[in-house]
């Protein structure tokens, strides 16, 4: 029952790790315009500068 | 709010990224954007411009912002023109400096708890599927660490709606939730202190994850409708133009003042209150009282916010701006008022009121009889958390959310924009429908009766309304059959009379009776010498408004038409309609009276309406509708706002506001017979931490399995 102590602790990391994944996505404006992303993919020149995803924030 | 919580972190990164980026300088609303391409369009194109910092597309808001110094929207708009689309700049003041912190508060919720559910949960089934002795001890000690400062942490909506009840007596959907969450950790705490066998966790986390998907879908279908309705709002033009030194300079509305002389154009709507200082104005006050005639002004007279003007364009001194316009004092008075209306107290709060009780009461009654049974403190709390837990409404704290924001949504495809959920309950129960005519049941714009005229009198017309952007002629050329245009030289338009022009060596003049020296006061065509015909002018239906009554008489929904304009236009019209119970020449009050009375006579009233004079009566009845060419007063007022001209799916509102609530009471019913199996065996002691998970997950999913089938109704 040993393995318990890796195993847990593991599984709860990963589970953080997706829990910070989400947050960060949520802080920096990822599901603003959740229309828009899906259709810049299709835009096929690449902004120069970078884009900032947060720049959708304000409206 | 404590930065602390990770929720409220995100907002203060937003405040710092503003800083960095300024706020847009400007913001467009581009309606027709819809793809790929058209971003790409839009944003070269603007990006391309020198003045232009940056410009970013929403696509799910249909806007683009756009940063950057000495921005003029004009050119802004031309540019877009010249890339296919219509562009409207919105008014930033109007428009929420965004922040949808509570929405985003609500999902940093939502996440800790799905994720802490989760790990709870792994260790649930390991104890579930047969772990004892030391290794349940352990499990449940770690599901403890997570589950309460998770538990803390993400039930605060409910604890402080729930305080919020209590510190008014009040009892609400969240008393019980609250207690059901808290008691069920403390329990399941206290179990874990004395190696007890069965512990809550999972159902306390579980609980709070799926309200919480019910308190979001509630916060975004309301958030996402203010902001729709915001827009609306900031779509109107808010500026004006001031004539300083005789020069026309245009103006936010915002900033003028008392004593400012301004130039109306024509087709214009008047900002502020003001006297006339041109010698004559035809006004239309349509908006205000409900009469579809021009009303012809002179030098000095009042002129008020809201009215648009017909005639050439005039010069006012404003003497009232801001909030001490009429418009602006009723639209307060209406606010006022709407509070009244605010007591109505919603589908999901009248469950929680027979609910709350009953489930309090159960609980306390299984805790004193096990206590009188076996003298087992212990045991007789377990069982009373167990039968807390499984009544916990949490399918019904999914009930209403869920259907309603399901409905609202299709609704807004459907072009109606519904401005709360209980709204839709209220919309469900009306039993009678009173309509305003003028810009309601007809369109601002009128038509002409054409039939006698000749070929080349249509092609005169014509000719001579093309040129003018007045409003009537726009009218009037909707109205002509198509045909030929007369080539016409040296047209004019003569300030407030109407057009001249020169037809094969003749005077030609399209424009008021009385300039064409005719007998008759209203539009009329004068061709050379000939006797001038006249073209009397008429209100246009709306599209459907034929389909809309017939719909909901076959709902059941009896129709009455009020309106202030006079006999024999309200009566036309109702005849054409087949509208017989008519009211005309009704005041403000008088229509507001009239539909009191109605109320108290135990009827459920829908007010649809658009002009001032009918924000009272919008703002009391039990629902109300507005098309979204109505005031900002009246929009204001109304429950759902018309965003099409067309009325063909009108009944269709009614039918899925019937279905919202039918569907929302079978849903508390689901809830309650799940309730009705379960409290039998959590009162008789058999209930264990996974028969609570498991009748919460399914009837929570039962719930909106149900709540989606509002999308097929017809």
């Amino acid at each position: 029952m040993n393995i318990l102590l890796i195993l847990i602790p593991v599984s709860i990391i990963l589970g953080a790790f997706g829990l910070c994944a989400f947050l960060w996505t949520l802080r920096s404006g990822q599901y603003d315009d959740a229309k828009g992303s899906a259709a810049r993919m299709l835009l096929d020149d690449d902004e120069p500068d970078g884009e900032d995803p947060k720049d959708q924030e304000r409206s | 709010m404590a930065a602390a919580c990770p929720g409220c972190a995100a907002a203060p990164t937003a405040i710092e990224h503003d800083k960095v980026h300024a706020a847009p300088a400007l913001v467009l609303s581009i309606p027709t954007i819809h793809c790929a391409a058209c971003i790409g369009k839009v944003e070269r194109k603007l990006n391309a411009m020198p003045e232009v910092e940056d410009a970013r597309v929403n696509l799910s808001l249909k806007q683009v912002s756009v940063h950057g110094n000495d921005l003029d929207s004009d050119t802004i708009v031309s540019a877009l023109k010249s890339v296919g689309y219509d562009a409207y700049p919105l008014d930033l003041a109007y428009l929420e400096t965004r922040q949808d912190s509570v929405g985003r508060n609500l999902l940093v919720r939502l996440a800790v708890a799905g994720f802490a559910m989760m790990n709870v949960m792994l260790f649930s089934v390991a104890i579930w599927s047969g772990a004892t002795e030391t290794t349940r001890d352990l499990f449940h000690l770690i599901s403890a660490t997570i589950s309460l400062p998770a538990v803390l942490y993400c039930g605060q909506p409910f604890f402080s709606s729930a305080w919020t009840a209590l510190r008014v007596r009040g009892l609400n959907m969240d008393v019980p939730i609250s207690l059901a969450i808290l008691l069920a950790t403390g329990m399941s705490l206290y179990e874990v202190m004395n190696g007890g066998k069965h512990a809550y966790f999972d159902a306390a986390l579980s609980l709070t994850f799926f309200l919480l998907i019910g308190r979001y879908l509630d916060h975004h279908t309301r958030s996402s409708v203010r902001s729709a309705a915001k827009q609306l709002a900031a779509l109107e033009v808010h500026t004006a133009q001031r004539l300083e030194n005789g020069m026309a300079v245009k103006t936010a509305v915002s900033s003028l003042g008392v004593g400012d002389r301004l130039l109306i154009p024509s087709g214009v709507r008047v900002p502020v209150d003001g006297t006339l200082d041109s010698p004559k104005a035809l006004s239309d006050r349509s908006f205000l009282t409900g009469e579809s005639a021009a009303i012809a002004l002179t030098s000095g007279q009042r002129v008020q916010a809201g009215e648009i003007n017909l005639g050439a364009p005039f010069e006012m001194t404003a003497t009232a701006v801001g909030n001490d316009t009429t418009l602006r004092r009723v639209a307060s008075l209406v606010e006022m008022a709407e509070n009244s209306r605010n007591s109505y107290t919603n589908l999901a709060d009248r469950a929680a009121r027979i609910y709350a009780p009953v489930v309090h009461l159960l609980a306390l009654v299984a805790f004193v009889i096990w206590v009188w049974i076996n003298g087992d403190i212990r045991h007789a709390l377990n069982v009373a958390v167990a039968v807390l837990i499984i009544t916990c409404p949490c399918a019904l704290g999914l009930a209403v959310p869920a259907v309603a924001t399901a409905a609202i949504g299709r609704l807004y495809s459907m072009g109606f924009l519904v401005k709360s959920g209980t709204a839709l309950e209220r919309l469900a129960e009306v039993d009678i429908a009173i309509f305003d005519k003028t810009g309601t049941l007809t369109l601002s714009g009128r038509a002409a009766k054409l039939d006698h005229l000749s070929a080349s009198q249509i092609a005169i017309a014509r000719a001579l309304a093309q040129a003018s952007d007045h409003p009537v002629s726009r009218g009037l050329i909707a109205a002509l059959p198509s045909g030929p245009v007369a080539d016409l030289t040296d047209i004019s338009e003569n300030a407030g009379n109407g057009m001249q022009g020169l037809y094969e060596g003749n005077a030609v003049r399209l424009g008021r009776g009385p300039w064409l020296g005719a007998s008759f006061s209203g539009l009329g065509l004068k061709v050379g010498l000939e006797d001038p015909v006249a073209l009397p002018l008429q209100e246009v239906p709306r599209k459907g408004v034929k389909t809309a009554l017939d719909g909901l008489q076959a709902l059941g929904i009896p129709q009455r038409m009020l309106s202030g304009d006079t006999h024999d236009a309200v009566s036309a019209l109702a005849k054409q309609l087949g509208v017989e119970d008519v009211q005309a020449e009704i005041s403000a009050t008088g229509k507001h009276d009239y539909l009191i009375q109605l109320q108290q006579e135990g009827h459920y009233v829908l007010m649809v309406g658009d002009g001032l004079n009918d924000t009272a009566s919008l703002a009391a009845a039990h629902a109300s509708v507005a098309p979204s060419t109505a005031l900002d007063a009246s929009r204001n007022a109304a429950d759902v706002v018309l965003l099409r001209e067309n009325l063909d799916d009108f009944p269709a509102l009614i039918r899925i506001a019937r279905a919202t609530s039918r569907l929302s009471k079978q849903n508390f019913a689901i809830a309650v017979g799940y309730n009705v199996i379960a409290v039998p065996i959590a009162l008789l002691g058999y209930a264990t931490p996974l028969l609570a998970a498991i009748a919460m997950s399914v009837s929570s999913i039962t719930v909106i399995a149900n709540a989606m089938r509002v999308r097929f109704v017809q």
